[in-house]
């Protein structure tokens, strides 16, 4: 039996500076769950194949269950709970899933929204077709995506002020 | 009482696409589902799975995996109780003769697939669990296995079950005419086919998850559970617990698709807490795991002989259907039996002969999936309905409009009865959205490597499972001081909208805003009142029943009070828009909240103005629609591109318009996975899957299909209060077969077989001389 070792990660999570030790073979979406409370990063596959965990990472989008805690070190951290104004409004891309239906079991929506938050935040404009394979990392048995498509185009015609 | 439409009304809630009642709170990331509800502090179990198809299980050494730091507690096949349950997810029968098959112990000596549970570990972390299921050693003494459903059947074929000779579970049938005589017609046609459907499994984004603690000297188990009460009655089985000392607790859950609609491992992660001193266990399944050891859809393989005359009259129809239940019992026969059933009733015909049979094989346990038995059905006839319609010269749409189940048309068992030119008028809408007419004579007899079709099939389905089982809804509401209304129902939120439906029925049938009724999402056997849950698509046409009957005795209860306030007769009073309304003048009395309050906290008459009733609803509903596909097929590549694609529902009234399209969304995507790229592979050699994950099992993913478009008739269901019907799982029906036709359309070959990968379409364009 090997000792278990642990490591101190320092990161920003949702603008706060946050540190804690972690297991050194912890996964990312093991740290945000357990350590942070952070239950919008979900568990479909555990293996970067579904999407579900889904979080951003210095700007860029990773599948936090194949990406380990450590590596997190001196990151900064976006999770589905960072998306939340200070009042509590949604923002406008997670008031765009809730207005076109683009929820259902609710279970691959944060992966899907922290997606979507990286492809708005490019500020560029996309096709449909360059829409779906930016999206294409995520598996949904509900909405057979159509809905999410809808609400991604949406908010991104919105924020670059034109109409579709 | 009848929620009828009040003219000029803005108020109405029903027929109307308001956001979901969850939407915002899983938008945010705050819903919570089992897994974060679950303790810390929980000790994590694991499953030691078998790695053989067949056999029996010698011995387990334990001792290494005991050693390792960490470990609490590990039970094998030998230690566990022998009550042996069943699983379905079925209302419970008193008869004994319609109870489900009582085959299952909570772990296995005898294995009867590969993966099948032999032990289990508890240990203080999920990575010494999986060390300690790595350390135990089991011995096995193997046998023989079998994969296929016919092979199974033979004499000299390895038995799973010995009270089932030649491995069949089940085998019914149906005769209505003479078959054998009505074929020595002259002139006639024969067609016939064989039509095989793939293992695939239900892939809900939320894997199965559970975790018991004691609290009281009882057992509470939180579960991503489709059906909770029910799972309550079959721990209690499983365990030899009275069913009162387990409680059943259903937070949010992420998908189900029927794979949840059977106990999966709530009973052994009851037993295991039992086990433990009743400390929080924790029972997580892989993705891997999901795939083999949970359900999957049953493979079926259909065989149909029709003689149709030239004109297109069907003289004679006959099915064989077998249906691979895999390693156990689970739901059975009841899904090769609806197939069956829905054969005769889709194109009547005066001489049918049907028979259906469920064969166990060491595969993977078959259970209930979205459509239940129905997408297998109409592959194989849909697929087969072009056939008759090519043999006979007539259009895929003249054939069907032909001989399709007739206006009127009445089932004698179940009563269900088409009441509306449903199926023309669905079709109507599905070729003017595709341009049809146009684009089937533009697509006929075309040569060269890219070639495009299109095709069509319809389908039916039941709603709800009256009269093969119990159909009952039970429903609480409780009136708030300030007006508004909990309601709480059995029937489960499932991801389809459930929760959301049910507060726009109960709104209109109050008369108090949507915003007023809070539906009570979490369904705990201790507070919620009994329902079965979330299958058949039963939800919304059930529990409109107990909606408006719970909402009647709430109001009737309401006004008697307003009586008591205001003196005027309750004849004379109606609720509008959350106010006590006199309805001589359409004066407003007082507020609900106003007559809440004052009632509660009244030192004459104090009142807590509640309600509660059960519905048995004796009916069902018809649910109809079609498919229709546009696609590019590339010969020299075997690959088959959508191109275009629409379902169109007649679900009867649509509670809420941007829900339902939802549903059918969903299920279209699921329709096409099964067409063209899911199946569940199994090693001929040692019967092992072998895509059991989410990367070579190629579910639609988002650049697998083009725009879906979904479009509905309404025609208002007369046996539902509010004219709806089954919407849930009909979606996927039709779908593999439309895809499947247009390529026929396309190539002129019938490919019958799904799904249609490069692989099934090299073998059928080769045999086809295209190459």
């Amino acid at each position: 039996m090997h000792e278990t070792q642990y490591k101190l990660v320092s990161c920003t999570i949702n603008g706060e500076k946050r540190q804690t030790m972690v297991d050194v073979r912890a996964s990312l979406t093991d740290m945000l769950r357990n350590d942070y409370s952070l239950t919008s990063v979900k568990k479909g596959c555990e293996v970067g194949e579904c999407g579900a965990c889904n979080v951003i990472i210095d700007g860029e989008c990773y599948n936090s269950c194949i990406y380990l805690a450590v590596w997190a070190d001196g990151k900064n951290i976006r999770t589905l709970e960072g998306l939340m104004g200070p009042g509590g409004e949604l923002s406008d891309i997670q008031q765009a899933f809730v207005d076109e239906a683009a929820i259902q079991c609710g279970f691959c929506s944060p992966g899907f929204i922290m997606t979507a938050v990286e492809i708005l935040e490019s500020g560029k404009e996309y096709t449909d077709e360059e829409l779906r394979k930016l999206l294409s990392g995520h598996l949904c048995r509900c909405t057979g995506y159509e809905n999410i498509l809808k609400a991604v185009k949406k908010t991104m015609y919105k924020r670059l002020g034109k109409t579709e | 009482m009848r929620i009828k439409e009040k003219k000029g009304s803005e108020t109405m809630v029903v027929g109307k696409s308001v956001n979901r009642v969850d939407a915002v709170d899983k938008a945010s990331g705050r819903t919570k589902y089992t897994d974060d509800l679950c303790g810390k502090n929980a000790l994590i179990a694991k499953i030691k799975h078998s790695t053989i198809a067949n056999g029996v299980v010698r011995s387990i050494d334990i001792t290494k995996a005991l050693a390792i730091p960490g470990v609490v507690k590990i039970v094998t096949c030998f230690d566990v109780p022998e009550y042996y349950f069943p699983t379905a997810g079925h209302p419970w029968s008193t008869d004994p003769g319609h109870q489900d098959v009582a085959d299952r112990l909570l772990l296995a000596k005898r294995v009867r697939y590969y993966g099948d549970d032999v032990a289990a570990v508890v240990a203080e972390n999920e990575v010494a669990a999986m060390e300690a299921v790595r350390a135990i050693q089991v011995e096995y003494e193997e046998y023989p296995f079998v994969l296929d459903v016919q092979e199974a059947m033979k004499e000299d074929a390895p038995q799973l079950h010995e009270d089932y000779p030649n491995n069949v579970l089940a085998h019914t049938d149906i005769r209505k005419g003479d078959f054998q005589e009505a074929i020595k017609e002259e002139g006639l046609i024969k067609v016939e086919g064989w039509y095989e459907t793939p293992t695939v499994q239900h892939c809900h984004i939320e894997n199965f998850i559970c975790f018991t603690y004691e609290e009281n000297g009882r057992l509470v188990v939180v579960s991503s559970t489709q059906i909770p009460h029910i799972v309550r009655r079959i721990v209690g089985q499983a365990l030899g617990m009275d069913w009162g000392k387990i409680r059943l607790i259903k937070p949010y859950i992420g998908g189900g698709f029927g794979n949840k609609q059977d106990a999966l491992y709530e009973p052994l992660c009851a037993y295991l807490c039992t086990q433990v001193g009743g400390r929080l266990v924790k029972l997580d399944v892989s993705r891997e795991e999901t795939f083999v050891n949970t359900r999957v859809r049953h493979a079926i393989r259909s065989h149909i002989v029709t003689y149709v005359r030239p004109n297109g009259d069907i003289v004679a129809n006959k099915l064989e259907a077998f249906s691979n239940q895999g390693a156990y019992a689970s739901h059975g026969h009841g899904i090769v039996a609806k197939g069956m059933g829905a054969f005769p009733q889709l194109y009547p015909c005066d001489n049918v002969e049907a028979d259906c049979y469920t064969v166990f094989t060491n595969r993977s346990v078959a259970g209930a999936m979205r459509g239940y038995g129905i997408p297998q059905a109409m592959f194989a006839v849909e697929s087969h309905t072009d056939e008759i319609a090519k043999a006979v010269g007539m259009t895929p749409i003249e054939f069907r409009r032909k001989n399709l189940m007739p206006l009127g048309y009445e089932d004698g068992f179940s009563k269900n009865k088409l009441y509306a030119d449903t199926f023309n008028q669905c079709m109507d809408k599905g070729m003017a959205y595709m341009d049809y007419e146009r684009k089937y004579k533009e697509y006929q007899n075309q040569t060269g490597d890219i070639r495009r079709g299109i095709g069509m099939a319809v389908f039916w389905y039941n709603t709800a499972v009256w009269p093969i089982s119990l159909e009952s809804s039970s429903c609480r509401m409780i009136l708030n001081q300030d007006g508004s209304v909990q309601i709480q129902l059995g029937e489960t939120e499932i991801g389809q909208g459930a929760d959301t439906a049910y507060a726009q029925m109960a709104a209109d049938a109050i008369g108090i805003s949507f915003e007023q009724v809070h539906t009570v999402s979490c369904q705990d056997t201790d507070i919620t009142p009994f329902g079965t849950g979330a299958y058949a698509s039963r939800q919304t046409y059930v529990a409109g029943f107990s909606i408006i009957k719970t909402a009647t005795e709430l109001k009737d209860k309401i006004l008697e009070a307003a009586h008591e306030l205001t003196r005027m007769p309750v004849a004379n009073l109606d609720i509008e828009e959350g106010k006590i309304v006199r309805t001589s003048d359409g004066e407003t009395l007082m507020t609900l909240a106003e007559l809440s309050t004052t009632k509660l906290y009244s030192l004459e008459h104090s009142q807590h103005i509640t309600a509660e009733t059960t519905a048995q609803i004796k009916s069902n509903a018809y649910s109809f629609g079609c498919c229709f596909a546009e696609v590019e097929v590339d010969i020299p590549m075997c690959k088959v591109k959508l191109l275009n694609i629409i379902n169109v529902h007649d679900c009867g009234r649509i509670i809420n318009p941007a829900l339902a399209k939802g549903q059918v969304e969903g299920g279209m995507s699921m329709g096409i996975g099964y067409a063209l790229s899911e199946r569940l592979i199994y090693d001929e050699k040692t019967g092992k899957a072998l895509n059991n994950n989410l990367l070579d099992y190629k579910l639609s993913t988002f650049m697998d299909h083009p725009h879906l478009e979904a479009q509905f008739v309404e025609n208002y269901e007369p046996t539902s209060p509010y004219g709806t019907k089954a919407l849930g799982e009909p979606p996927v029906c039709p779908v593999a077969p439309a895809i499947r036709n247009a390529v026929l359309q396309a190539t002129g070959v019938s490919v019958n077989e799904i799904p249609m990968t490069p692989h099934v379409l090299f073998r059928e364009f080769e045999k086809a001389n295209l190459f």
